[in-house]
Order: C-alpha cells, then structure tokens, then sequence
C-alpha cells in the first residue's frame, strides 16, 4: 500500500518510557478484526489509553494535551510479541510517521518500515536525553533527517546519526515498496523455483 | 566455508542480494489464517496482481474461530467476516482453505506439520509470529507483517537482511515433572524478551535431542519470546519418522530427493555463530511466570525476583508487579487461580494432553476453577478420544473444547475477566492478553494440571511424588 514518502521531519513528540512495550498493548487483539485497513488509529494503546467503559484515562499520554507530534519516543525494546502489522498501521493511522527507541524488537521495525513510518534507534543515553527534554518541556522538537540519517534535539543541537540500510531507505525517501522490486524480478524468481530441493 | 544449518537452508532459498540491502528469499511454504491475510489480498487486487504460486500457500481459520457449537455459524459478525474473507479470497486465488468444519481446520503452527506441509530445510512464513513452531523440523520458520504476506503471494519471495546466527545448548537430564516448556520458559527467564533479538537461533544439545517433536514444536515456538525471529533443531530420525508418509510430504522420488536434501542439514563441525549459550537442563525446575512478559518467568519454588534482577527498570517493573496483584519476594506457591487454559500453538498438542491428564486423572477439577481444554486440531481431538484420555477428564470434572487459538489471545468469546488470574500453557502473558485485565501466569501442562485439581499455584512435582 502507498505510503506518503519520507524526507525530513521536524516535530514535538510524544514520550512513551516504558520499556518491552508489545503489540498487544499498542493494539489489542479484539480490535483486529477488520478485513480494510482503516480506523485503526482510534484503537492505538486502546487499554493504556481508554477504561473499560470507553472513557480516556487521563495519565495515559497520549489523552495529556501537552504532549502531540508526529513522533513516538518509546522505551527499550519497542514492539515485543506478536508479528501484528496493525501495529504498525496503528501508529500510522494515528499521525506518528517515526517511532524512536534505544532498541526494536524485529518484526515490528519490518513491519514500519514497510509501510511508511521510520524506526529510528538510539543510543540509550540520547533516548534518555530525548526524554529529559521533552518531558522538561514539551515543546521540544526533535529533527529526523533520513537523507543523512541524523536525529537532532533542536534544543540543544545534540545530534546522532541512526542505521537503515541504502535499499530501505531509498525506498522510504520515494515512497516505495517491495512488492514493487519483487514484481520486477519475477521471471529470475520463477527461474531459481525450478531448481529448488524442495 | 563451514555453514551452520541456518546457512544451509538460508544459502539455499536465496534468490538474490542487494548490495547494501535484504536478500530476496524464496518461499517453499506459505500459512495464512484469517487475521492477518485480508489486507493482503486488498493489496494484490488494487494492484491487480495475482498469486504466483497457489500450491504453496494454506489456509486455515483459527484465531477468531470458536471452540464450541463450530457447526453453528459464527456469532459475531465482525469475526463472521473476516472468515468469510478467508474463504472467498483463497476461492478466488485457488488456495486450499481449511475453515471451520473442514477435517484439517486446526490452529495453523499444529495442521501444518500433521499434513506435512512443515518439512526439514524449507522455508516457511506466516503472519504470526509463532511460525517459528516449524523450526523444530530444522525449517527456516518465522513470522512477518501483512505487507510481507502481500509478497509472499504475490511473488513467493520475501526481502530480509540475514540475522545473526546464535547457538543455545543445554545438556543433561530434565528432571521429574520438567517438560519443553519449563525449558523453554528457562531460557526465555535467562535471556530476556529482548536478548535474542536479530538473531536466529539452533537449539543443540541432548536435551533437544531426547524430544519428541511436540517437544521440538513448543520449544522454537517460543523462540520469538525472546525476540529471536525464529529457532530451528537440527532434523534427525525422529524428524524424518514424523514426516515421512505424510499427506503433503513428498512421496517416491521426491522423497529421496528431499531425503538426500535433509541429510546435509546439519551444522558444520567448526561453523562460528555470532553468540553461543549453555544451559545445565538437570538444573532446570517447573517454571512459572510472574509478571507482564514471557521473560518475567522463575522456578515455581523460588520467590518473585527485585526489580534489580529484572530486566526491563524499576517502572515497567513496577507496573507489571501491579498489573498483576504480586509483590516483590512473593512465592507464587498457593496464589489464587480462576482459570486453567490448555491448549494454543505452544502446548496444544497430543503430548500437551497426555501430560495434563496424566496428572489429573482420579482426581477432581478444583470447585473455583473453569478449565478450557481446547485441542489444537481435530487430530489432537480424535487421538485424546481414541487414547482414552477424554474419558479420565471426563471422570475428573473437565471439558473438551474444538480446535483454535481460543483463549490465547481471546480473539473469540473466550475471555478471561478482567482481574482474574488465569495458568496458561500458551506464549504470553502480556497485559489484556487472554481478555482485558485478563492476569496471565504462564507455565506447562503438567503445572496447568495442578493448578486445575488444587484451585491454586502448586508445583506439579508434589503431585506427582504421591503417584509414585
């Protein structure tokens, strides 16, 4: 599915320091059963965010007005558990375009990057620092370069550069997906299928 | 070069490398259910593409299903349609489709080896992450996103970087009571939900030698609850006994094709992975688990670590500890228990059953507990009926459920309340997991079983002393 593409982004954030955060808790499996990919983003962090009876919790972050923005700052070990892509779509759908963390769990840093929103990871001291300063203030913004692969908190300047591969973010920067590579190469595909053990 | 088994199958499924990008990875098989494979085929049809390989791709509906009355149409129309979804998509793409009712409809990780869809050396995805299952088989097994199911059939091919390679041994002799999953639940205490994160791991050792291959299947399925993407134990004669003869097995030449194939499919003597672990197994014990994650888990005998001892800071710690109603330094001996769920990819097969009425059998189902005993498919169902297991739990107050995922994620009605604590013999004990404010302790059949006849947190060892 297109995704808007992905350049620079200059944007507050919102923090989120909890560590070993799974995708049942960013979505809730009860909320899965959808066959479109829409209204996803109203059931982001649904339990953490919402009582029982539907009405918001107010010291869950994301119903505290103070704090907006188009990135999610997670703690360690953001995205644990199930391979839900409506994890990820969640986050999208919801406004955030970049999750930053000191550390991703696998599938859910796939699963972003192929639709559009960029895992950013960092050094556990800069995410503490991140944090520090959003919480002190949290009209702090924070720059995410993807041409040059920096992330800057633009109160301080202080700067550190973060890891995607040439292929991925290419991608991200045109608005590409890999169904759109695999397509053109399928006659190689169908050629190594001959010659398979199996 | 010497390879480890992971390379061998890796190596041999790359279609091509992308300088400075993921290798394009062939697909031998491919599971899709209900949840996870909609969107999916949404794609394929605004792009106006097709499925390249039809024959290569099985569904089954499992995570939304029902475990009684599956005769009856499904009740909620929210699950009733992404069901219906299911059929009408693998119909229109000619994809064998299993739903509810069907003789191989089952949990997808449990009917994909019973019809030998899983073979040793493959390469097998499915939108769970659970599919590292099909690893125990030395397969190539592991879960991926809905964009990823979209590739797959659009193209029989995936795009990932190849994961560092890790080893885990453990040796020695399981002691009384000590099944896969305490192994499992061990290792997962010692490296945390994070510490095998872009790895891909081979469990080795005769531990893993000595198990079945329920055994093998609950072990690497529980490889990505400490983040690893997939788990994988190299194939040996119990492997190919278990696979040999199987519906979608191959058959004649093919067989001593694939044979000659799996034979090749171990890990050079001298190959290097990038960590390696050892585990004593005879100092392994029952386990538990006591907090929010899968990592959170401790022998039942010890006491609920500080917060210091556990990975994840004093916060998340904290909010765990809370979430569930447990203290620092608690035993989890004679904590209260409401509900005992048996069943799910992890611990739903024939072996899972056997265990658990072995341990329950001339004894009662506690008065305070409601136990749900769901199969993992309709041949786990006939072979507790044929075993003469049903008739045991019968005597001992129990019920048989039908086959799916049921209470593992709660998709279906089948909900833990909110505040209720449940011993599960599935993969996760995360907030709301089992329903919201649902309180997950995770643990084998065997203590599932001694908490189900006691109404309390009991190690099964105990029970088991009286039997001898």
């Amino acid at each position: 599915m297109a995704y808007d593409k992905f350049n620079i982004l200059t944007s507050t954030a919102v923090p989120l320091p909890i560590e070993n955060v799974d995708t049942d808790q960013i979505i809730p499996a009860r909320f899965l059963k959808a066959t479109e990919r829409v209204g996803f983003g109203d059931n982001l962090f649904r339990d953490w965010r919402y009582n029982a009876d539907n009405t918001p919790k107010n010291d869950f972050v994301l119903n505290n007005p103070i704090y907006s923005g188009k990135i999610l700052v997670g703690g360690k070990n953001f995205g644990s558990g199930s391979s839900r892509e409506h994890a990820a779509w969640a986050v999208y759908d919801y406004g955030f375009r970049c999750v930053v963390s000191s550390f991703f769990a696998d599938i859910f840093k796939n699963n972003c990057l192929n639709i559009g929103v960029l895992p950013v990871q960092v050094s556990p001291e800069f995410a503490e620092k991140i944090f520090t300063a959003i919480i002190a203030d949290p009209k702090t913004e924070l720059e995410i370069n993807l041409p040059d692969q920096t992330i800057t908190l633009l109160s301080t300047g202080e700067k550190e550069t973060f890891v995607i591969s040439p292929y991925k973010k290419d991608n991200m920067i045109n608005g590409f997906d890999d169904i759109d590579y695999l397509q053109s190469i399928k006659g190689e595909i169908e050629e190594f299928a001959e010659n398979l053990p199996l | 070069m010497s390879k480890t088994l992971f390379d061998k199958v890796w190596d041999t499924h790359v279609v091509r490398k992308i300088e400075g990008g993921p290798d394009v990875l062939f697909i031998d098989r491919h599971l899709i259910h209900e949840v996870t494979s909609p969107v999916a085929f949404l794609g394929l049809k605004s792009r106006g593409i097709s499925v390249l390989y039809p024959d290569r791709t099985f569904a089954t509906a499992d995570h939304n299903t029902p475990t009684i009355n599956q005769h009856l149409p499904v009740a909620d129309p929210l699950s009733a349609n992404q069901l219906d979804a299911l059929e009408s998509n693998s119909k229109e793409y000619g994809i064998s489709y299993w739903g509810l009712g069907h003789q191989k409809n089952g949990i997808v990780h449990v009917v994909g080896p019973e019809y030998g869809i899983t073979q040793p050396g493959a390469t097998i995805v499915c939108g769970d992450s659970h599919t590292s299952t099909h690893g125990a088989f030395g397969a190539i097994a592991f879960g991926i996103g809905t964009s990823e199911v979209e590739m797959v059939l659009a193209t029989q091919c995936i795009m990932q970087p190849k994961p560092k390679k890790m080893r885990i041994n453990v040796n020695g002799k399981l002691g009384i009571g000590v099944t896969p999953k305490d192994v499992a639940l061990f290792i997962i205490s010692k490296l945390t939900t994070s510490g095998a994160t872009g790895y891909f791991v081979e469990y080795a050792g005769d531990v893993f030698e000595n198990m079945s291959m329920e055994g093998r299947m609950t072990v690497c399925n529980l490889s990505i609850e400490m983040g690893a993407r997939g788990g994988m134990i190299a194939p040996d004669e119990t492997t190919i006994n278990y696979v040999k003869g199987r519906e979608f097995s191959p058959k004649g030449e093919a067989w001593d094709r694939a044979l000659a194939y799996y034979k090749t499919l171990k890990t050079d003597a001298d190959a290097v992975f990038d960590k390696e672990l050892t585990f004593d197994g005879s100092s392994i014990e029952p386990m538990i688990t006591y907090g929010t994650n899968p990592g959170m888990g401790m022998g039942i005998s010890h006491e609920i670590p500080d917060a210091a001892h556990v990975e994840g800071g004093a916060a998340t710690y904290e909010k765990s500890l809370n979430y569930m109603g447990f203290h620092e330094g608690d035993s989890m001996l004679g904590k209260p228990v409401d509900f005992v769920f048996v069943g799910s990819c992890t611990n739903g097969r024939i072996e899972d059953f056997r265990a658990f009425t072995s341990l329950v059998k001339g004894k009662h189902k506690a008065e305070n507990v409601t136990a749900w005993l769901v199969p993992g498919s309709h041949i786990v169902e006939a072979q507790i009926k044929e075993e003469g297991l049903l008739d045991i739990l019968t005597e001992a107050g129990f019920a048989l459920r039908q086959p799916g995922c049921s209470a593992c994620l709660a998709m279906n009605d089948d909900k833990v309340p909110a505040g209720k604590y449940a011993v599960s013999t599935s993969n996760r004990n995360f907030e709301g997991r089992q329903g919201p404010g649902s309180r997950t302790m995770l643990a084998s059949p065997l203590v599932a079983a001694a908490a189900a006849i006691t109404g309390v947190v009991t190690d099964p060892r105990t029970l088991i002393e009286e039997l001898v």
